[in-house]
């Protein structure tokens, strides 16, 4: 973990709706999960690295994440294939100001080739990033964006974390969830509704 | 919880609080807060003044607990009563008004024609929940409060409750400006129930016809403590706990809202300032005094502070006579078992605010999320001067539900009532020995069984293995009939309170056990324990539409927990 995750972690408490409309104009540099998300190096099934908070979450636009690793014999498949329902229905928003990204939870097992490979088997379109990193980086991210159980022994179990797709806008400040099993085209209703009143971008 | 981690904590029991001989305005100084880092050793678990918290490995999640405030420094408010207003502009009709939510017509309209008009408006505000927070908390409620209005109704008399929706549109952080009211055991058509996708936005009004109809036309059906509260669907725990709530008091003849009732029929329960709801909470609050929500959480949100009425651990003076305590828990996702601290009991006389047939008296007042129950409690016998405390006994650490009960001098004190006179006049309510009939469980009249398993599946919350599509209808019903239900805890972990709109049901049996005598009662919510089945008989009469069940651990509603149902012709 370098020092900005490390400070993430353990860092002073969200900033609070309001404070953070006050905020926006003043620190455009930091948004309202600045200090909630790490901003940990990920790389793309592209090759290509990023950063969590900064390249991924940072902005005025609808993000999407869900975690599956490639070699996954359980609902992944299913559900990568669900979420490409989704990205056709979201269409050429897709890239423009909704972003999709799936983690995997097997970092040592999928490199950036596997992810590429997986991409391809399933038709994955532009503007949905499948990103691999290091498995500490991944543990946080995880437990971030709430793919977690109260039970240690269930958090531990990969399986329990693999059904959930969230979507959210650092903009707003307004996060949401559904079973990435759900009928897609609720799915795509509901990443609408992140949208912010006023859109830098999209339609 | 284990004994040392209790030990490690820096949690203020009710023990500590005798012990500083606690009385309004004294300070009572809690326990150096732990800065965010500090954590009581290893055990991963942390206490933050009256509630604590275990989060085994997940202390990168949860960096935010709420500034100290003294408690029972604060008055209980109780919410004003909804006044109608003369006229709505456009006039409320059968068909869609302009300006509104789109809807299909008012089911039997001309038979209910509304005799009153009521005019609320869903906004956003500041409110004090503690003095001693940093800054008054930005909030959302109606009529500029939260909890809400009180409605109160009458069985004969129908209304439309317009709410418009006065959000601010562009608003940022946890919520979403688009609604939709629910009335929680509303007798209610379906487009005016609050079916969770009929939300809407901003600058938009949708009209409620309350027909205020007993089911059947039997009198014994009658309800009383109801509540309104948003039902937006994937964002009501979010919105209702950002104060989207409120009282709906429905009386008739029998419970007449008159404790001097000389009709002989009327049973005189405690009326008038001596009939109080309490909506009980738990919130947590950020460093700026600001509501925090978890929006990455699925499991179930918990706070670590105690509002009663929208105010941290107030305290209520009560004169030495009969009070009608209407209880609530307002979720999101806390169950809570209630105690008196002298010891003395309750007087149960509903089970979520149906009145039972004869009042119970119990040690114990126990509420999962959006449960109600009506007691009565007399002061009596209490000298003047004396503090009594309404204290939680029931530990719950996360969604998974309670896990424990805390002796009593770990109790969490969150109301205390204040003996502070004698009544004006003598008490003249009564508690009869009879209250309200039960309607007959006519097991000839069930035309099908049903079975719903409410389970998790890769860490999504299910009903029969299958997700919530507000478009896809689990069960069609033939109105005018009556069904058994068998609702089962598919998980070994959870307990879920388990919520179903349109008809109360009685409960047949718990794990084949027929329930206790305050649980043979007409209901709408049902705390399913883990691995439990429970056997509900209900009837479904009067209007056609779609209608939910959910689990009303609101977090796991929000995450799919639900189930569409339709009533047809």
């Amino acid at each position: 973990m370098d020092r900005r995750t490390l400070l993430t972690n353990y860092a002073a408490p969200l900033a609070p709706p309001l404070a953070a409309r006050d905020m926006k104009a003043a620190t455009a540099a930091a948004g309202a999960r600045a200090n909630y998300f790490p901003n940990c190096e990920l790389q793309t099934h592209e090759g290509k690295t990023v950063r969590f908070y900064d390249d991924l979450v940072h902005g005025d636009k609808i993000v999407l994440f869900n975690f599956m690793y490639a070699q996954c014999q359980g609902i992944c498949p299913g559900m990568t294939a669900n979420l490409v329902r989704v990205q056709k229905l979201l269409g050429a928003r897709v890239g423009r100001d909704i972003f999709m990204h799936s983690i995997t939870l097997k970092p040592e097992e999928d490199k950036p080739a596997d992810l590429k490979m997986y991409v391809e088997m399933h038709g994955v379109k532009a503007g949905w990033l499948f990103l691999t990193g290091q498995r500490d980086d991944i543990e946080v991210l995880r437990r971030k964006l709430g793919f977690r159980d109260p039970n240690p022994t269930f958090d531990k179990d990969v399986s329990q974390h693999i059904g959930l797709v969230r979507f959210g806008n650092e903009a707003i400040d307004r996060w949401a969830a559904c079973p990435a099993l759900a009928n897609p085209e609720q799915i795509a209703k509901s990443v609408l509704w992140m949208q912010s009143a006023n859109p830098r971008s999209g339609s | 919880m284990s004994k040392k981690r209790r030990e490690n904590s820096s949690r203020v029991s009710r023990r500590d609080v005798l012990k500083t001989g606690l009385v309004a305005g004294s300070a009572l100084v809690l326990t150096a807060k732990k800065s965010v880092a500090q954590w009581s050793g290893g055990s991963g678990s942390w206490s933050s003044g009256w509630g604590s918290y275990h989060y085994s490995d997940y202390r990168n999640d949860r960096t935010v607990q709420s500034p100290a405030t003294t408690p029972f420094v604060e008055t209980l408010p109780i919410p004003p009563v909804l006044q109608p207003v003369s006229s709505l502009s456009p006039p409320a009709t059968e068909l869609q008004a302009p300006g509104e939510l789109p809807r299909p017509a008012h089911q039997r309209w001309s038979e209910f024609l509304p005799q009153k008009l009521y005019a609320v408006h869903a906004n956003e505000f500041s409110w004090s929940f503690h003095r001693e927070l940093p800054a008054p908390s930005v909030v959302w409620g109606y009529n500029g409060m939260s909890p809400g209005p009180t409605v109160k109704a009458k069985y004969g008399e129908p209304s439309i409750v317009r709410i418009y929706n006065d959000l601010p549109s562009n608003h940022v952080g946890f919520g979403i400006p688009s609604i939709i009211t629910h009335l929680h055991n509303g007798h209610t058509a379906t487009e005016s129930d609050g079916f969770p996708a009929d939300f809407y936005a901003t600058g938009l009004f949708k009209d409620h016809h309350y027909v205020n109809l007993l089911a059947g036309n039997d009198a014994r059906e009658a309800m009383g403590t109801l509540w309104y509260h948003d039902h937006r669907v994937d964002f009501t725990s979010q919105n209702v706990y950002k104060g989207l709530a409120g009282f709906y008091l429905l009386f008739d003849s029998v419970d007449s809202d008159n404790e001097n009732d000389t009709n002989l029929a009327a049973l005189r329960l405690p009326s008038g300032q001596y009939d109080v709801p309490l909506i009980f909470n738990d919130k947590l609050f950020d460093s700026t005094g600001q509501l925090y929500f978890d929006q990455f959480n699925t499991d179930g949100f918990l706070g670590d502070r105690f509002t009663v009425n929208g105010k941290i651990q107030p305290t209520f003076k009560v004169a030495r006579r009969k009070y009608r305590f209407r209880m609530l828990d307002g979720g999101p996702s806390r169950f809570y078992e209630f105690y008196l601290s002298n010891g003395q009991n309750f007087t149960q006389i509903s089970n979520d605010g149906n009145l039972l047939p004869a009042p119970v008296s119990v040690q114990s007042v126990r509420l999962s999320v959006a449960e109600r129950k009506d007691v009565i409690i007399d002061f009596s016998g209490i000298p003047i001067g004396t503090s009594v405390y309404l204290e939680n006994r029931l530990v719950q650490t996360d969604g998974q539900g309670p896990s424990s009960y805390s002796s009593q001098s770990d109790a969490t004190p969150i109301l205390r009532f204040d003996v502070d006179r004698d009544p004006p006049t003598p008490d003249a309510s009564r508690v009869p020995s009879t209250l309200r009939a039960l309607p007959p469980v006519t097991l000839s009249e069930v035309v099908a069984t049903r079975y719903w398993t409410f389970d998790q599946q890769n860490g999504q919350w299910t009903v029969n293995g299958r997700i919530f599509d507000f478009n896809r209808v689990d069960a069609t019903i033939k109105k005018g009939t009556a069904e058994k239900w068998v609702i089962r805890n598919g998980g070994r972990r959870w307990s879920h309170p388990i919520h179903i709109h349109f008809e109360e049901y009685q409960i047949l049996t718990r794990d084949g056990r027929t329930p206790p005598l305050q649980e043979k009662a007409r209901k709408d919510v049902l705390e399913l324990h883990p691995n439990e089945e429970v056997v509900i008989f209900m009837r479904f009469r009067d209007f056609t539409g779609r209608y939910v069940m959910h689990c009303h651990n609101t977090v796991h509603e929000d995450h799919a927990m639900m189930v569409r149902w339709d009533i047809v012709p």
